[in-house]
């Protein structure tokens, strides 16, 4: 089975201590109990706690890409950059395309 | 008798002669096979070779067989709708009845019919497309067919235990939501779609990396066989648009089994935005049932026509060009909601301008054609019948993207007509083109061509006697769903002779039955393994394919590279070097893991809580075990290997 281990781990390299996914682990749990707070703990007007959670959800979503998702490591050509701006494209004509039909609503409440 | 027990039977139990019937066939056909397994001592033999596989031809052949067995299914009930419907005031089914049958003819023939068999073609022929020796995670393979097999039992279950659903496939709240439709059904609906959907993704992501990261060296993205490109942006589809699907089934049972209200209007909720979600799922959702199909119609032109794909690099970009605009014109399907002229002009235009790839691509495959020397085999014939239905089907399309014109078809037959059109004439079509065209590879015997052209005739034309009428019907004012309707409004000839279509089109199912069984007796074997002369890597191998695949991996130098290592490439070959091939292990772990989440859907159906924990459980006892499990791989020995070539004739 030697030879199977030089293979399995040849490729990937090893670091001596898992320091990137311990700060992403301790940064993305900041910010959950932080969104969880705006929501619960702070006395701020609804508009404000949503801008606030907003906020923290994109650094949420940039820990998860860069610390533990390999969003910069690639070994050969870098898909994923590709499907990650498709995916913003996907998330912005969801978000905003739902936002603009059901605007209809106000006409009709 | 105890209104308790007389009520739990009601509601358990089927009280009608139709649903009895089926409990009893259901009963007697799972006895049958039972006893054949175990007459014929081949449960261990299924166990081995089956239920536990992780081979990537195996998983697409228990996902065209499973998607065959639920075109039946989706099929009786299109029967008993036209039986229905044959004439004015027929009360053969009753209108809840009659709900219930269309709900899961949709529902089933879009998630368990369509999408099992799209995905069966993918296994059956992407990684040998590729050259590679299996999917990149040929695990989480095994997981995502038993994932769907269990929705597909749970979905089927509820038509004799509790009760099918009955609010349509696109489940519309408010219709959908607990106060209007009360007991199990829509739960059965969301959960099984639910359980599917992640099995779905799981493939989406599976192929997505596949194709990625386990092509044969040499094989750049434009060398890619079209099949395999149209796959590679159909799991870019999937992942993108089934996760608004599970948030949407999701908010549903939420809704439904815990009481909150994010479709409920007098609780400030918004029902309109379930159809919202729906459709940004739902359009990129026809696409992926179609785009595959026109990946196989290019490989089956290219094959049939002994010509090189026309224009690959257009057909290319108009796969991604139809990839970006599918997610941009999800409103067309709920024009009438009243969003409001800029929104209906926006995703009236951005839906015709939709026409322009997929014209594209028609006038690439005639273009294949054209001073080809055309051979009309099954898979062809298929592919022929394809582009004159898919044009009605699409061109009809364009008609119901002008935004003011589709007040008048929204929902009316001239509306079924045209989404059979482009799902019988477009996937379907496509569906069989692949399976009669992969057959060879996938058992080593082609389906018989005289008895194959019965069953393609009585289908094309019984399709057309059944559809056409319905553009016409529609457009007099008979609106879809209907249960019954009056006499004297001169729908009934109509009617009539649509119904005569859907029989015939059963006949023409059954005739592809016996072809298929008349071809496992009595069919050409393939010894060859390249029994359509074919141009890409899968015809290089045996048929069937050993479990690696290929003994050494293929180096690729170009876009046709078995046509151009057959007929171009004519310096000498070096006797190829075999070395020990990595392989994954068989687990029974899929099947247990699958049957968790089946046990645990079934409790969230009746709000048993007890079963749905022990089923989650399950799921999550082997998810953990799999994190522990080091043996997850063997190496198949040179002389295995060579053994298996020499048998085979290869060495």
């Amino acid at each position: 089975m030697a030879s199977n281990d030089t293979t399995k781990h040849g490729q990937h390299h090893q670091e001596a201590f898992p320091w990137k996914h311990i700060i992403g682990f301790l940064l993305s749990l900041v910010l959950t109990f932080g969104s969880l707070w705006f929501v619960l703990g702070s006395h701020l007007p609804s508009q404000a706690v949503i801008s606030a959670i907003v906020i923290l959800a994109v650094f949420q979503a940039m820990i998860q890409l860069f610390l533990f998702m390999h969003l910069t490591e690639t070994f050969g050509p870098n898909y994923q950059q590709f499907l990650i701006f498709f995916a913003f494209f996907i998330a912005f004509t969801v978000v905003a395309g739902s936002i603009w039909i059901m605007a209809f609503k106000s006409y009709v409440a | 008798m105890n209104p308790a027990v007389r009520h739990f039977i009601l509601t358990f139990f089927p009280h009608n002669v139709l649903e009895l019937g089926a409990d009893g066939a259901i009963i007697m056909a799972s006895l049958a096979i039972v006893f054949v397994l175990t007459y014929f001592k081949k449960w261990k033999w299924l166990w081995r070779e089956y239920l536990t596989t992780v081979d990537h031809k195996k998983i697409g052949i228990m996902y065209i067989i499973a998607a065959i067995t639920m075109l039946f299914r989706g099929g009786s009930d299109a029967i008993l709708m036209r039986s229905q419907l044959a004439f004015p005031n027929e009360h053969f089914l009753s209108a809840n009845h009659y709900d219930e049958i269309f709900t899961t003819h949709g529902t089933v023939m879009i998630l368990f019919m369509a999408m099992p068999f799209v995905i069966g073609l993918f296994n059956v022929a992407v990684p040998l497309q590729i050259g590679a020796r299996d999917v990149a995670f040929p695990y989480l393979n095994a997981i995502s067919f038993w994932l769907f097999f269990v929705a597909a039992l749970l979905f089927n279950l509820s038509f004799v235990v509790g009760g099918s659903p009955n609010a349509g496939w696109t489940s519309y709240t408010p219709l959908a939501g607990a106060h209007f439709d009360p007991g199990p059904g829509e739960n059965y609906y969301l959960i099984a779609l639910q359980i599917t959907g992640i099995g779905t993704i799981a493939t989406g992501v599976n192929f997505l990396v596949t194709i990625l990261k386990m092509r044969a060296p040499g094989m750049t993205l434009m060398r890619m066989p079209m099949f395999t490109w149209s796959v590679l942006i159909t799991s870019i589809l999937i992942i993108f648009a089934f996760p608004v699907l599970a948030v949407d089934l999701a908010l549903l049972l939420i809704d439904r089994l815990f009481g909150a209200h994010f479709f409920t209007i007098s609780a400030g909720g918004m029902p309109m935005q379930w159809v919202n979600l729906f459709w940004i799922w739902g359009h990129p959702e026809v696409y992926i049932v179609i785009l595959p199909l026109f990946g196989v119609f290019s490989e089956v032109v290219a094959t049939f026509s002994r010509k090189r794909l026309f224009g690959y690099g257009a057909m290319v970009v108009s796969l991604l060009a139809i990839s970006i605009l599918s997610f941009v014109v999800w409103v067309h399907h709920f024009f009438t909601m009243g969003a409001g002229v800029g929104v209906n002009d926006f995703f009236g235009v951005s839906t015709m301008l939709i026409a322009v790839p997929t014209g594209v691509k028609m006038f690439n495959w005639l273009f294949t054609m054209w001073r080809g020397r055309v051979e009309f085999a099954m898979p062809m014939l298929w592919a022929l019948a394809f582009i004159p239905t898919f044009l009605i089907g699409g061109l009809s399309g364009v008609m119901l993207a002008v935004a003011p014109a589709d007040y008048q078809y929204h929902n009316s037959y001239f509306l079924v007509a045209h989404f059979h059109y482009v799902l019988v004439g477009g996937t379907v079509f496509g569906c069989f083109a692949g399976m009669y065209y992969w057959w060879p590879k996938m058992f080593g015997v082609k389906l018989d061509e005289r008895t194959g052209r019965w069953a393609f005739w009585t289908w094309i034309v019984s399709f057309n006697v059944c559809f056409l009428p319905m553009f016409v019907v529609g457009l007099m004012g008979m609106t879809r769903r209907m249960y019954t309707y009056p006499a004297g409004l001169g729908w009934m000839p109509y009617n009539f002779v649509e119904t005569i279509g859907a029989y015939g089109m059963a006949i023409g199912f059954v005739l592809m039955v016996y072809n298929i069984v008349y071809s496992i007796r009595k069919g050409e074997r393939d010894l060859t393994g390249d029994p359509w002369d074919g141009r890409t890597l899968e015809w290089s191998t045996t048929s069937p394919a050993p479990e690696y695949n290929f003994a050494v991996t293929p180096v690729v130098h170009d876009r046709d590279e078995w046509w151009y290592q057959k007929y171009v490439d004519k310096s000498k070959k070096e006797k190829p070097v075999i070395r020990p091939i990595h392989m994954p292990n068989n687990s029974g772990r899929p099947i247990t893991l699958a049957a968790g989440f089946g046990l645990a859907g079934f409790g969230f159906v009746f709000a048993w809580y007890v079963p749905a924990i022990l089923g989650l459980l399950i799921v999550l006892i082997c998810l953990g075990a799999r994190s522990f499990e080091l043996n997850t791989d063997h190496y198949i020995p040179v002389d295995v290997i060579e053994r298996t070539e020499a048998a085979a004739g290869r060495l």
